[in-house]
């Protein structure tokens, strides 16, 4: 494959996820029973044939970082390329933190300089789908493109998280509006873009003479008139967790459905996640599990409907689950009862504990840790 | 030269033929166990859990699963720049014609190139039968302090049942003065679990001598005596635990199901001493609205719509709705079509059980070509075979193959009755 990674991991989407980011970056968020968010875009990358990857962290890397100790689980553990973890570092004349998406590019430059691929195909870390990489940098090509930008047309309602394209009918970008009030078209940029690497590191260079730090604003929507940027239409199942709570609720129950569970895990190529190696799931004698997914490791005892549940989970006897997330290692006592909430990693619910929300948009939520 | 105080040399070349077509295609050790293992997983993360790092794995029959199962040795952690895993498989050797592994001592004298490149102190025999935890660096240090030239583990039996097993005659301090093979009348009780340590130089010395005498040199039936006669050091270490032969149909099935109690005597759900596998990938198991999933052991990818009772199921399984699987062990990417019935069966990988099938009905008539093998009510259907919608399957049959309906008198395969399709 021509071109490298960039995966922008960076970021806690401005607390919209409330605590389920107070100690980890949106990319390291639980998904599927067995996933991390970043998962999805390191197979990806994997999947599409490009071996070498950088992974730019930030915000709260420590269970990025852990989940990423080992790059052989994405098959990135190559004498060329392989999987590199960025974090921003004090050196002798510089002592920043990120200062924008670009800036977190522009301060690993020697990522970009050190390599000899043609492009970069730059994504963010917390978004759930499964697209070829080699289809958007062919069609990069076929277009002679400056940057191309995956859109997919949405009819959803908060069109205003997004950033919006007007494009003619060549697909090239006329406008880009970042989060509008009012959204003219309903094309919205998944954030992944292809550029030339060569241009990359000329237009880093460019922007940071001028203090300017942001690939969509001083990027994206300043050049827009002398760059040829190109929109690549995707079809398919996308999703972002970077709206808040809701889409991460959303996304998980989205596992439910078969023909999600059959893109990511029942069609060649897979996602692949770090093995944890925990035995099969148990089913004990009045276990009544249904409508439900689950990870390896876990025990169940009571009953459970209509939920997600993470690896190495125990549920008591005599305990409902309803409507749920429950994240690994959460232990559930007996006669508990769980709806409409999220149990974060490691949440233990002695005996009797209700913890109940009021409906799947008002979740309760326990973070990690939360003993009961 | 590099030097490894112990390596193992881990004997998986056997067919297990009591395991009748679960073995037909793949190695005892490559046979599935517990939903997400393998048997070999055992005594491969046993050794890396005991700090052993470098292991040949002997290979003859039908190696293909187990060397793509081992690869280069990830999942174990033992892809290692010095040691790691090894498949030692028969070969030709310079100027003689080469030969295959007579027995299970003249598969370790055929690979003597390779212990002495690893330069060990010590060599850890295993097989790939059993289904355990042990921590051999214990029986290593037990070894050392006794000085032994051979130490053999040993698991206390019943004496009535002792005679099914290799028998260790011991002095009080566990000295092994004699070995007897199924003795009819026992005079001990400290049965061989088939794992020794020897102190390689020893061993060495007994594997060429005794290569003279026996081109089928056996551990059990050779080397141990040869050297017990020669007055070596050899000792009974005591092993207590779980330690279970999966060798037959019924003890196969048996240790899966103990599995599934609340509080098995078996702990695969222990953070300390951990089995490790090859998995491909690990995306979460499904129960449908309708399904009822009870006293089972579900592998990761499966998808339930039916209805799943005190069983064991591989990965990327799928119960269709309607069906019921009771009793049984469904091996990884196995289907199980639309209301069929499922009791009592051993349903090997990647098989299609068509709709409606009822398998494991009637009365309990041992298996009529291999009456040995299949009599304990158990019908197995072998690796990759399919079974064509609506037939009726008895107990103890054997179906393997991609079956047709016309391979089904009436519909019907009566109970101890085989139908074997060969070809793709």
């Amino acid at each position: 494959m021509k071109a490298i990674g960039i995966i922008l991991a960076g970021g806690n989407n401005e607390g919209r996820l409330g605590v389920l980011t107070d100690h980890r970056a949106a990319a390291a968020l639980p998904i599927g029973s067995s996933y991390r968010a970043i998962d999805f875009t390191l197979s990806n990358m994997s999947n599409s044939g490009i071996g070498k990857v950088a992974v730019l962290t930030q915000y709260n890397s420590r269970s990025l970082k852990d989940h990423l100790t080992s790059s052989k689980w994405w098959d990135f553990g190559r004498k060329q390329g392989g999987l590199f973890v960025f974090t921003p570092f004090i050196s002798s004349t510089d002592s920043n933190w990120f200062r924008g998406t670009a800036d977190s590019i522009y301060q690993n430059m020697t990522y970009l300089l050190r390599s000899n691929e043609e492009y970069v195909v730059i994504t963010s870390g917390d978004s759930i789908y499964k697209m070829d990489y080699r289809k958007l940098v062919q069609s990069h090509e076929d277009n002679g493109a400056d940057i191309t930008i995956a859109y997919q047309e949405m009819d959803r309602t908060d069109l205003k998280n997004f950033g919006i394209m007007l494009m003619d009918d060549t697909k090239r970008l006329i406008e880009f509006e970042e989060k509008p009030e009012h959204p003219k078209t309903n094309y919205a940029s998944l954030g992944i873009y292809v550029i030339s690497r060569k241009l990359l590191i000329t237009l880093l260079e460019e922007i940071a003479s001028r203090g300017e730090y942001d690939f969509v604003k001083d990027i994206l929507i300043a050049k827009r008139k002398e760059l040829k940027i190109m929109g690549y239409a995707f079809q398919g199942y996308w999703n972002t967790l970077s709206t808040g709570i809701g889409a991460y609720y959303a996304v998980n129950m989205d596992f439910l459905k078969k023909e999600i569970r059959d893109v990511f895990m029942n069609k060649f190529p897979y996602i692949e996640t770090k093995a944890k190696d925990e035995p099969p799931a148990k089913y004990n004698k009045d276990a009544d599990v249904r409508d439900c997914i689950s990870g390896s490791g876990t025990i169940f005892n009571g009953k459970v409907e209509r939920s997600v549940i993470f690896r190495r989970v125990y549920t008591g006897e005599g305990s409902v689950v309803k409507n749920s997330i429950v994240m690994e290692g959460c232990k559930i006592g007996k006669n508990c009862v769980v709806e409409n909430a999220i149990l974060d990693k490691e949440v233990e619910l002695s005996d009797g504990q209700q913890v109940i929300g009021k409906s799947v948009s008002e979740l309760a939520i326990l973070k990690k840790g939360t003993k009961l | 030269m590099r030097k490894k105080e112990m390596i193992a040399m881990l004997l998986a070349g056997g067919q297990g033929s009591r395991l009748g077509v679960l073995t037909r295609k793949v190695a005892k050790p490559a046979v599935a166990y517990g939903g997400k293992f393998r048997i070999i997983d055992f005594p491969l993360s046993n050794c890396i859990n005991s700090g052993i790092d470098t292991v040949g794995v002997l290979t003859q029959y039908q190696p293909l699963r187990l060397n793509q199962h081992i690869g280069i040795g990830i999942p174990w952690d033992l892809d290692k720049k010095i040691g790691g895993v090894t498949i030692l498989a028969p070969h030709v050797k310079g100027g003689d014609s080469g030969e295959w592994f007579m027995g299970t001592a003249n598969a370790i004298y055929q690979n003597i190139d390779y212990i002495d490149s690893n330069n060990p102190e010590y060599v850890l025999i295993l097989s790939g039968d059993h289904i355990y935890k042990m921590d051999y660096s214990k029986m290593l240090s037990y070894h050392k302090e006794k000085g032994a030239a051979a130490t053999i583990a040993v698991l206390e039996v019943p004496f009535e049942e002792a005679g099914r097993f290799g028998i260790m005659n011991t002095e009080e301090d566990d000295r092994i003065y004699q070995f007897e093979e199924k003795p009819e009348n026992p005079k001990n009780n400290l049965a061989s679990m088939g794992i020794y340590i020897f102190t390689w130089s020893r061993l060495r010395e007994a594997l060429i001598e005794d290569r003279i005498i026996h081109p089928d040199s056996d551990f059990g039936m050779h080397i141990i005596p040869k050297m017990l006669d020669e007055g070596q050091a050899m000792f009974a270490y005591r092993f207590q635990g779980y330690w279970k032969d999966v060798g037959t149909i019924e003890s196969y099935w048996e240790s899966n199901m103990e599995l599934i109690k609340a509080l098995p005597a078996f702990n695969l759900y222990d953070d300390f001493w951990k089995i490790y596998t090859n998995s491909d990938h690990q995306p979460p198991t499904y129960t449908a609205p309708k399904a009822i999933v009870e006293e089972s052991l579900v592998t990761d990818g499966s998808e339930i719509y039916g209805q799943v009772y005190h069983s064991v199921l591989g990965s990327q399984v799928i119960v269709d709705k309607g069906a019921v699987v009771r009793d049984s062990i469904i091996m990884g990417n196995t289907v199980i079509g639309e209301n069929a019935v499922v009791e009592r069966c051993i349903v090997d990988e990647e098989c299609v059980i068509g709709k409606g099938v009822q398998m494991g009905v009637g009365e309990n008539k041992p298996n009529e070509t291999k009456p040995n093998i299949y009599n304990t009510g158990i019908t197995v259907v072998g690796c990759c075979s399919s079974v064509p919608e609506g037939v009726i399957i008895g107990k103890n049959c054997v179906v393997y193959g991609k079956t047709k309906s016309e391979d089904y008198e009436n519909g019907r395969l009566e109970s101890g009755k085989s139908v074997v399709r060969e070809g793709k």
